[in-house]
């Protein structure tokens, strides 16, 4: 019964959905006050209804309801409560209706909160999502229906895919579909202004907080991702180059070159039609992810299985969205005229630079996720290759160094017209620095790879840049301290979230240096009370034991670490065996540390009473975890910003073509 | 500067940048594609000695000799032909005799040695490649998708 009420809600939705994308667009024609309100209402219904949706699934997996197929594909009744509940959107079903809800959840957000907005842009991005939304209804309702009965019902259920029973796993999906949704609200918008034909700096100030917002969840979802492969899959790395990987770095790098070039709307009322282009690219990429993800067409180390019908629908949705809103920009986007000019040495011309080079990366990225596909294609399925880790590293580390040098220094740049000359003048230490650090890398290493060098340059570069930066902004040594720190506390917080931001990636970029560049691996077998030394650490392997969790058996081996004759920790790497689907997992066992992980896997025994054991000593990882951590936190930062919370400034004038009185 | 020359500089950054992208792709292409192959492919020899490639197939039933301390000996099949694969390390937690697997490595002395085997995170998924190769040797049977 409640599964029945879920799915009804469901239709519903969509019902209420159709009428959406078309009541408040055809008023916001008319200019139909009424009519366009309908959205406001029409959202917060919608939202309701997926809500119930969505609760009921959850209800019948917390309940463990194995009448249900989905259920029992991915529920067991032994399962700890946890992943009972983040089994919901642990599979395919359940995670497209998460993604419905949390489109829902975004248009609830603008229909409530949006009283700035100007009705007809609101009713019209409203209807937009109502579009979107209608589409992502229709796949789930006719090829991925999660509340399917099945009769009879199932004794037990066939257990959550272990490796996905993990805390870091269960908060993943949500944050990265947090993300990829948050810039449906800014293609929304862009598409509302097309059709309006306007784009100004007040329509800059409404979208940039939804990019922000997206920006915070996706940084902070693939990070989690990434954390999630480093210690579950035992392979010493936490980014693989992966084509699912890849789905989700596509649109964060496009994300983050429409932030930026959202500043430059609002600020200089310039670059406008470049920003709606990217607005629509950066939604494109998110689709484009599901679309790898959930058709597996590409062979993923994460691929699940997978159904190719279901593929090709998000295929066509995909074609729909992106050659329609394509279309509408190359009939509306000339109209669209810039004032503010500016020269190419200017802060504006720094974030050009940062747009340019970011969607290089993107495209590259996609090129090599998609090359497979693209050979599959013209030789008849008869030639199948692979592009993996080198490529991208080839291609991808040298696009990103100048990238990074340059952030040091856009900062510095005036609006309008810059003083490169001066800015690097400023830069002086950070230069020095950076110089002194990578000579003594290039001693310490001696001939390993130059990346390393490089790393440690650009990193220290963009780290003390940034502070650089700051101590500009509040004057130091150039005032009294006193007022130097009041300067500093009174920054506003959007100044702060790009402080912090470019910061943490200046950690984050020493993070994969260190990891990249210098880790250490070594593979033997062992027997208990055997040491190996591995960066001058000792690992004793003391033996391992067999013991029993809560849906599984475990073995779980000890290591003891020391250095120069100290213990420095105990690791418990373990091998599971998750009784219900009899599958194994691997659980590093890592301990960290600021200079580096200290990382141990075992494997398989061995008759002789060994263990084959894989230790890493994986230098700075930390400091990725801390610099993303960092970002997210800038970001999160530049969206409490007051002027964000205020609304927007007025517009200027009325426009041409239809509007309302306001 | 006058507005057609700032635009000039803007697009001629613009080129640059991708010509150094579309050097830097090309490059990393020719040196870091890697081509799938079948064991058949090998036998039919397809592969030169000195190139990487990724070999795929089904472990064939009770090939795998962990005699040799951390380094693992098998045997990949697409059930017309089979490659002798070894390996040093950790075998993934999926990896079973019967079952699809993908490895990278080069030939060395007739063996394929590979320093990566490729997980799965789902028992119930086979690379497509795999699949591919078994339905080239026309022994599949499962169905046809």
């Amino acid at each position: 019964m409640i599964a029945e009420l879920g799915h009804f809600a469901l239709i519903l939705a969509l019902t209420v959905a159709c009428l959406q994308g078309v009541v408040p667009l055809v008023g916001a024609h008319r200019g139909q006050i009424s009519w366009m309100r309908f959205a406001d209402q029409s959202s917060v219904v919608q939202f309701v209804l997926v809500a119930i949706s969505f609760g009921c699934l959850t209800y019948a997996y917390v309940t463990s309801d194995f009448s249900l197929v989905n259920v029992v594909q991915n529920s067991h009744s032994a399962k700890p409560m946890l992943y009972k509940i983040s089994g919901v959107w642990g599979n395919h079903e359940g995670s497209m209706l998460l993604w419905v809800l949390i489109l829902a959840i975004f248009g609830a957000a603008v229909a409530l909160f949006g009283r700035y907005l100007p009705p007809a842009l609101k009713a019209r991005a409203l209807s937009i999502q109502a579009l979107v939304a209608i589409g992502f209804y229709l796949f789930i309702l006719l090829t991925s229906n999660p509340f399917e009965r099945m009769f009879p019902p199932a004794q037990d259920g066939q257990d959550l895919n272990p490796l996905l029973q993990d805390p870091g796993l269960a908060f993943h999906p949500p944050m990265l579909y947090l993300g990829y949704v948050g810039f449906s609200m800014a293609f929304s918008f862009a598409i509302a202004a097309l059709i309006e034909g306007r784009v100004d700096a007040a329509w800059a100030r409404w979208v940039r907080p939804w990019t922000l917002a997206a920006w915070c969840f996706l940084t902070g979802g693939i990070a989690l991702g990434s954390w999630w492969a480093y210690y579950e899959l035992g392979w010493g790395g936490f980014w693989f180059w992966d084509p699912v990987e890849n789905a989700s770095f596509m649109p964060w790098l496009i994300g983050t070159a429409l932030l930026h070039s959202c500043v430059v709307v609002e600020k200089r009322d310039t670059m406008k039609s470049w920003t709606i282009f990217l607005a629509i690219v950066a939604f494109s990429f998110s689709l484009l992810g599901t679309f790898l993800v959930r058709s597996g067409v590409l062979t993923s180390v994460h691929a699940f299985a997978t159904d190719p019908e279901r593929g090709v629908f998000i295929l066509i949705l995909l074609l729909i969205v992106i050659g329609g809103s394509f279309a509408l920009y190359a009939w509306r986007a000339p109209q669209l005229k810039s004032t503010g000019l500016f020269q190419p040495i200017s802060r504006e011309g720094a974030l050009l630079l940062n747009n340019l080079l970011m969607g290089t990366a993107a495209g590259v990225v996609l090129l090599g996720t998609l090359y497979p596909l693209f050979i599959d294609a013209i030789s008849n399925g008869q030639d199948k290759i692979s592009v993996g880790a080198p490529f991208f590293n080839a291609v991808f580390i040298p696009l990103m160094t100048p990238m990074v040098a340059a952030m040091a220094v856009g900062p510095l740049l005036a609006w309008k017209r810059g003083d490169l000359a001066r800015a690097l003048k400023t830069l002086w230490l950070a230069f020095v620095a950076a110089f002194a650090l990578a000579v003594a890398t290039w001693v310490w290493q001696s001939g390993q790879s130059p990346w390393g060098i490089v790393g440690v340059a650009i990193g220290s570069w963009l780290a003390i840049g940034t502070l650089i930066e700051l101590a500009e902004r509040i004057r130091l040594f150039r005032l009294p301290l006193g007022q130097s720190l009041r300067r500093l506390v009174n920054q506003p917080r959007a100044t702060w979230g790009m402080t912090l931001a470019h910061f943490g990636l200046a950690l984050a970029v020493f993070g994969v240096t260190g990891a990249g560049a210098w880790k250490v691996e070594s593979v033997q077998s062992m027997r208990p009370g055997e040491t190996v030394t591995v960066s001058g650490y000792e690992f004793r392997f003391d033996g391992a034991a067999e013991k029993q969790g809560p849906n599984y058996l475990t073995t779980e081996a000890r290591f003891t670490v020391s250095k120069d004759g100290d213990v420095v920790a105990q690791l418990f790497p373990e091998k599971r065996v998750y009784t219900v689907r009899q599958m194994p997992t691997t659980e590093a066992g890592i301990h960290t540390l600021l200079s580096g992980d200290l990382y141990a896997v075992v494997g398989d025994s061995k008759s002789d009473g060994s263990y084959v054991t894989r230790i890493y000593f994986n230098p700075l990882v930390a400091w990725m975890w801390i610099g993303s951590l960092t970002m997210v936190l800038g970001g999160a930062l530049s969206l409490s910003d007051r002027r964000f919370r205020i609304g927007a400034p007025k517009r200027s004038a009325v426009p041409a073509g239809a509007q309302p009185a306001e | 500067m006058k507005r057609k020359h700032k635009r000039l500089t803007f697009v001629l950054v613009a080129l640059v940048l991708l010509g150094g992208a579309a050097t830097l792709v090309l490059n990393a292409f020719e040196e870091n594609i890697v081509f799938f192959m079948s064991p058949s492919d090998i036998a039919a020899g397809k592969v030169s000695d000195e190139r990487r490639f990724r070999l795929g197939g089904l472990v064939e039933d009770g090939s795998v000799d962990r005699s040799g301390g951390e380094t693992v000996q098998f045997r990949v099949t697409d059930t017309a032909n089979v490659v002798k694969v070894s390996y040093t390390g950790i075998l993934p937690d999926l990896f079973r005799e019967g079952q699809g697997v993908v490895a990278e490595g080069r030939i060395v002395d007739g063996v394929f040695v590979a320093d990566e085997v490729l997980a799965k995170h789902d028992e119930n998924y086979m690379p497509p490649e795999v699949a591919d190769a078994i339905k080239k040797s026309g022994q599949w049977q499962g169905s046809e998708n």
